[in-house]
């Protein structure tokens, strides 16, 4: 059964000038705790649709639907943790976590307890009481990360959210939110520009188009690699392979967009 | 050794900066000293008509007697109050029209030419209707104060609303939250510096509005008495009013500073 569906959505940004189309008929359906990973050239619409997912834009043609109801009608809260981190720099780390509880009106000191443990978790509580704008890009994701996490979402959608991590950082960080989304039973989509993670991450991977955005390509992540840690999915025989292929396709695309020009 | 050294460097930057401080103190005053003394001279020697310019010692003179016999202090306290009153209605009324305007982008829209003129319109040439519709009472005179800085406070504040990153408010739009959680968790906090930046300028705004509101109908207040002083021909009463409204101005001016580096510290 389909738990997050796409169906021929598109999308136009309009603006007095005129319009972009940023999707063209993206189809596109995902199981209940599935994982999977969105690679394409810059520009071609990955991020509108997460946004469009998060509901915070309405597609201009086709449906998203999200367990039979349309974003708008469903309950189900849904985590998206955005390409760049916008903490508030008004409130404290604490604080900038906290939002979600407090706009949903969940605050507790129960609440308040899980942000600190999952603080902890990235390894930040103590700058719990600190201001944004003194810590790193890569403490500033990790944070907006605990944030995406904190209202316990069914449903995660990640902007390249590792992309101001040093390398070593990336990967623990990848396992343990790997670990996490198994745990939990999340259902998540991640946008990446990077092959590794895809393949270290996520079920399926989906490769984009540009001009319009569409779907280029899916590959299936091969199932000996989907039950190991992101860590040891990369020294596995089979993930050379798949790199690859990945690579492959993606190297095509960009020669085509070479030649074009 | 090192540090020693270090140390050292940091100690000759912090007395020349203190060298410098002096420096440029010492030419403020001997400005000042040298403008009174000048101003003294030129009025005893006649380069001047002491009757127009009057002479610093006259009015120093003018102000202890006057405040010795308590005939100041209503004066100033009836100014006082109302040029913060008016600032603070101004002022807040100001960020409440920019917040309904922001509420509905239509409003604002169907609003904007109205403020537009509202804006460019000298406010002052409003008095006499502001007296002929609220009287000649207190009242008139704090809504000429209020009105100098309500719309220009309006427009920054509404420009600012408008200038918030927009990604603030997909975060917040990500956890479901509503156009007024928007407002008070995002848009309302990243615009608090540039409505604390209105503060300084309203302030100077009032003091218009109070000033010339005091001239066309009051019976009390230092704008009164420059009128009051011109009239009679006593121009030493008119030169000790304004040295007392650019006493309280410079005061008021530098308390909201120190409010400004305040709820700057303890809000962002
Ligand atoms: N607010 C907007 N107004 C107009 N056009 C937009 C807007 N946002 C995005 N676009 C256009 O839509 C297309 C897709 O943008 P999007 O941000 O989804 O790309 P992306 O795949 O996330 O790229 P990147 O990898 O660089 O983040 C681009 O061509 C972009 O110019
Ligand atoms: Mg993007």
């Amino acid at each position: 059964m389909s738990f997050l569906t796409l169906d021929h959505v598109s999308h136009h940004y309009f603006s007095k000038s005129g319009y972009t189309k940023a999707l063209d008929n993206i189809s596109l359906s995902i199981k209940e705790g599935e994982f999977i990973a969105l690679l394409g050239p810059s520009g071609c619409g990955k991020s509108t649709i997460l946004s469009i997912i998060a509901g915070i834009m309405k597609q201009t043609a086709g449906k998203v639907l999200l367990q039979d109801k349309t974003i708008s009608d469903s309950d189900l809260a849904i985590g998206y943790m955005l390409q760049q981190d916008y903490l508030f720099p008004w409130k404290t780390i604490i604080d900038n976590v906290m939002l979600g509880p407090k706009i949903c009106k969940t605050n507790s000191v129960k609440t308040k307890e899980k942000a600190m443990d999952l603080l902890d978790e990235v390894g930040l509580c103590d700058v719990a009481d600190a201001y944004p704008s003194s810590l790193s890009g890569g403490m500033r994701q990790r944070v907006a990360l605990v944030r995406t996490l904190i209202n316990d979402p069914k449903v995660l959608l990640l902007d390249e959210p590792f992309s101001a991590l040093d390398y070593q950082t990336k990967l623990k960080l990848e396992d343990l939110v790997s670990q996490l989304l198994k745990t939990y039973y999340k259902t998540t989509i991640l946008v990446t520009h990077d092959i590794g993670e895809a393949i270290a991450m996520s079920d399926r991977i989906y490769i984009m188009d540009a001009n319009p955005g569409s779907i280029a390509k899916v590959f299936e992540v091969p199932l000996e690699l989907r039950n190991e840690t992101p860590f040891l999915v990369r020294r596995h025989p089979k993930y050379q392979l798949i790199f690859d292929k990945v690579w492959e396709e993606l190297d095509k695309k960009a020669q085509e967009g070479g030649a074009l020009k | 050794m090192e540090s020693k050294t270090d140390q050292h460097l940091f100690e000759n930057f912090k007395s020349e900066l203190k060298r410098e401080k002096k420096v440029v103190f010492i030419w403020q005053i001997s400005i000042l000293i040298s403008f009174i003394a000048l101003w003294e001279i030129a009025s005893k020697l006649y380069w001047i008509d002491p009757l127009l310019f009057s002479s610093p010692s006259k009015i120093v003179n003018l102000i202890i007697t006057k405040f010795g016999d308590g005939s100041m202090i209503t004066h100033v306290q009836v100014t006082l109050f109302e040029t913060v009153l008016g600032f603070l209605i101004g002022t807040i009324l100001g960020i409440i029209i920019a917040s309904t305007l922001w509420s509905s982008t239509r409003f604002s829209k169907i609003m904007d030419p109205y403020l537009v003129i509202m804006n460019a319109m000298p406010k002052v040439a409003l008095g006499p209707i502001i007296i002929v519709a609220l009287g000649t009472g207190y009242l008139s005179i704090i809504t000429m104060g209020a009105i100098i800085s309500v719309i220009i406070t309006t427009l920054v504040v509404y420009s600012a609303f408008n200038e918030v990153d927009p990604n603030y408010e997909k975060v917040l739009k990500s956890f479901g939250a509503t156009r007024w959680q928007c407002f008070k968790e995002a848009v309302f906090p990243a615009t608090f510096p540039a409505m604390i930046s209105t503060l300084k300028v309203n302030v100077g705004l009032s003091w218009v509005g109070i000033i010339v509101g005091e001239f066309l109908v009051s019976k009390q207040g230092l704008g009164y008495l420059i009128i009051y002083g011109f009239q009679v021909f006593d121009f030493t009463l008119v030169m000790a009013s304004l040295v007392l409204i650019a006493i309280f101005a410079a005061i008021m001016y530098k308390i909201v500073e120190r409010i400004e580096g305040w709820l700057i510290k303890h809000t962002i």
